[in-house]
């Protein structure tokens, strides 16, 4: 009998989570640790360094105001801004869709395999697909012409009023199969009593998905505005890099471009440093308003 | 049909051909000549030619595709190495300051992979590791980490101590508990984790674009904007390439639906 009352004592001392010398847990630990350190930890420090020197002077904080005054930069991160109207935009669609499918209308599962493909596709594809697809005599406008609407037959991405706009949308095109997928998969999670004892009641179609679908999606909606704001503001660059390369002129040029044109083609790794600092500075802000607004939104949801 | 009902069918039906009309143009193209796609650009390959695959396969494209299975394979068998072993390190034992390192490392999440190209491009230029897939492998690898740790670490303490114990009990080394115990109860985070970061770095851009820049080096996604470029006379060729840059999504898509809806959802966390 001492036996196991020893491997008890042993197993209690090493319970759930053992509270071992510090030196086991690190020693598993240390790899990926090294490898964070090297990527996140080396490059950060090294991005305060060449953001706060010129030509190997110290400058201070002087590359941060000219950035932050050169025009361009400005224009980019407007550009940054405006994509994010795409949001609510982009997240309604989904939710209609992602509502009409719900209905179990005839063939609605066609329709969801279908609306989901764009996501299958690699973003550099999607640029290139529609690089050609919005060209002037491309398919979109041969398409249009088929129909009769020559009058819309423009030049999507050509025309710098137009540039943004075609670009905000063929990131629509994309994304919007994720929303869908996402939302339906929670909308198929839920229960149908309400919806039949609602039905009973004679609410009709809106009144149904107002009160019942739309406040029951509201965290997932949430996860997904986080997401594709993300996407938009900071994640952009493979759309707009094989699109137009941020023209016409500067029409679509935005933060994460400017960053790239200055360190590759212009050759101006400070200044490039420094626009990464104030876009990484503007990210850090935006996501502790996310995370402020979703901590806010559970707990009115709890409250409710 | 009532009216609604027609609304509806007619809103489904002209997303699904949105959705689908720029996909079929791309692979109507490949098949198609030049001079076919000029004369009807959305006609369909009344007489499919695989030229423009042929052309698309002469060029460097098996190289980039080779090369984009390599820097794939080896990033992604790397990460999830050393993020197993991490999220284990991070799961089974209590010490101090344990959460915070946790959470400095979940937070990284935040940055985006443009601002850390300056500062590592400069490194690589004076390592002249510039057109090497040393320097690129240990970048992906870091930028992958953070989310694979946390989605690992999350799932281990899960997994329910009792079985820990009885391992200890019989004997079992600290190693074995992991190797015998931890890492066969989570074949699922691991697969859908596999499959996130697999689609991370297969369609990564920004990067490959970067730190690769000779011919021999591209990955697949930078050769196609070469690829755009060297062929913009030749439409379909480009879609052909196209195509074939998507096939392995698509294959990868067949074989495990499940899993890949599953690490859609869970890779949404990191962003594109």
């Amino acid at each position: 009998m001492v036996r196991p009352v020893d491997a008890t004592r042993a197993a209690r001392r090493r319970k759930g989570a053992p509270r071992g010398r510090a030196l086991e847990p690190l020693l598993w630990i240390a790899p990926a640790l090294a490898a964070i350190a090297f990527v996140f930890g080396y490059a950060l420090y090294r991005l305060v360094i060449e953001a706060t020197h010129r030509d190997g002077v110290g400058v201070g904080l002087d590359n941060l105001r000219i950035v932050w005054s050169d025009p361009p930069f400005r224009t980019a991160i407007g550009h940054n801004l405006r994509l994010l109207v795409t949001l609510p935009v982009i997240s309604g669609i989904a939710l209609l869709l992602a509502v009409l499918l719900f209905e179990g209308l005839r063939g609605w599962k066609l329709h969801r395999v279908a609306l989901f493909i764009p996501y299958l596709l690699p973003v550099p594809v999607v640029g290139v697909l529609f690089g050609q697809f919005l060209t002037l005599h491309g398919q979109l406008n041969s398409l249009l012409d088929a129909l009769g609407l020559h009058a819309l037959a423009l030049d999507w991405l050509g025309n710098p009023d137009l540039a943004l706009r075609s670009l905000a949308g063929v990131i629509i095109w994309k994304e919007l199969g994720f929303g869908v997928i996402l939302f339906l998969a929670r909308l198929l999670s839920l229960s149908t009593d309400p919806y039949d004892a609602a039905r009973v009641d004679g609410a009709g179609w809106w009144r149904l998905h107002w009160h019942i679908s739309l406040p029951q999606l509201r965290s997932i909606i949430g996860f997904y505005f986080v997401i594709e704001g993300v996407t938009l503001f900071a994640w952009v660059f493979n759309y707009v890099y094989v699109m137009t390369r941020g023209g016409p002129g500067d029409a679509t040029q935005v933060a994460e471009t400017y960053i790239y044109d200055n360190a590759t083609t212009a050759n101006l790794p400070w200044l490039a440093a420094s626009g990464a600092v104030v876009l990484l500075g503007g990210f850090i802000a935006l996501a502790a308003v996310a995370l402020l607004v979703r901590l806010a939104l559970t707990r009115r949801g709890s409250a409710a | 049909m009532n009216a609604g009902r027609l609304a509806k069918h007619s809103t489904l039906w002209l997303a699904t051909l949105a959705a689908l009309i720029p996909v079929y143009t791309m692979v109507s193209a490949s098949l198609r000549t030049q001079k076919a796609f000029l004369d009807s650009p959305l006609g369909l390959p009344t007489s499919p030619t695989l030229h423009g695959y042929r052309a698309a396969l002469s060029d460097s494209f098996p190289r980039w595709l080779a090369n984009s299975m390599l820097l794939t394979v080896s990033s992604v068998v790397v990460t999830l190495v050393l993020a197993t072993l991490a999220a284990w390190g991070l799961s089974r034992w209590e010490f101090r300051l344990r959460d915070t390192l946790l959470s400095a490392i979940v937070a990284l999440m935040v940055v985006p992979p443009v601002v850390l190209v300056v500062p590592l491009f400069l490194l690589g230029v004076e390592l002249d590791l510039i057109n090497t897939f040393w320097l690129v492998i240990a970048i992906y690898v870091g930028l992958m980490l953070p989310f694979s740790i946390y989605l690992l670490t999350s799932y281990f303490r899960t997994l329910p101590v009792s079985l820990f114990e009885a391992a200890i009990v019989d004997g079992a080394t600290s190693f074995g508990v992991f190797r015998r115990i931890a890492l066969p109860l989570s074949a699922a985070p691991l697969i859908t984790l596999a499959v996130v970061n697999v689609l991370w770095v297969w369609n990564e851009l920004l990067i490959a674009l970067v730190f690769l820049q000779s011919d021999d080096s591209r990955t697949l996604m930078a050769g196609l904007t070469a690829f755009q470029n060297r062929y913009n006379l030749d439409i379909p060729v480009v879609m052909a390439g196209l195509s074939l840059a998507t096939l392995p999504i698509v294959g990868l898509y067949l074989i495990g639906q499940r899993w890949f809806l599953r690490g859609l959802v869970a890779g949404s966390v990191k962003g594109e």
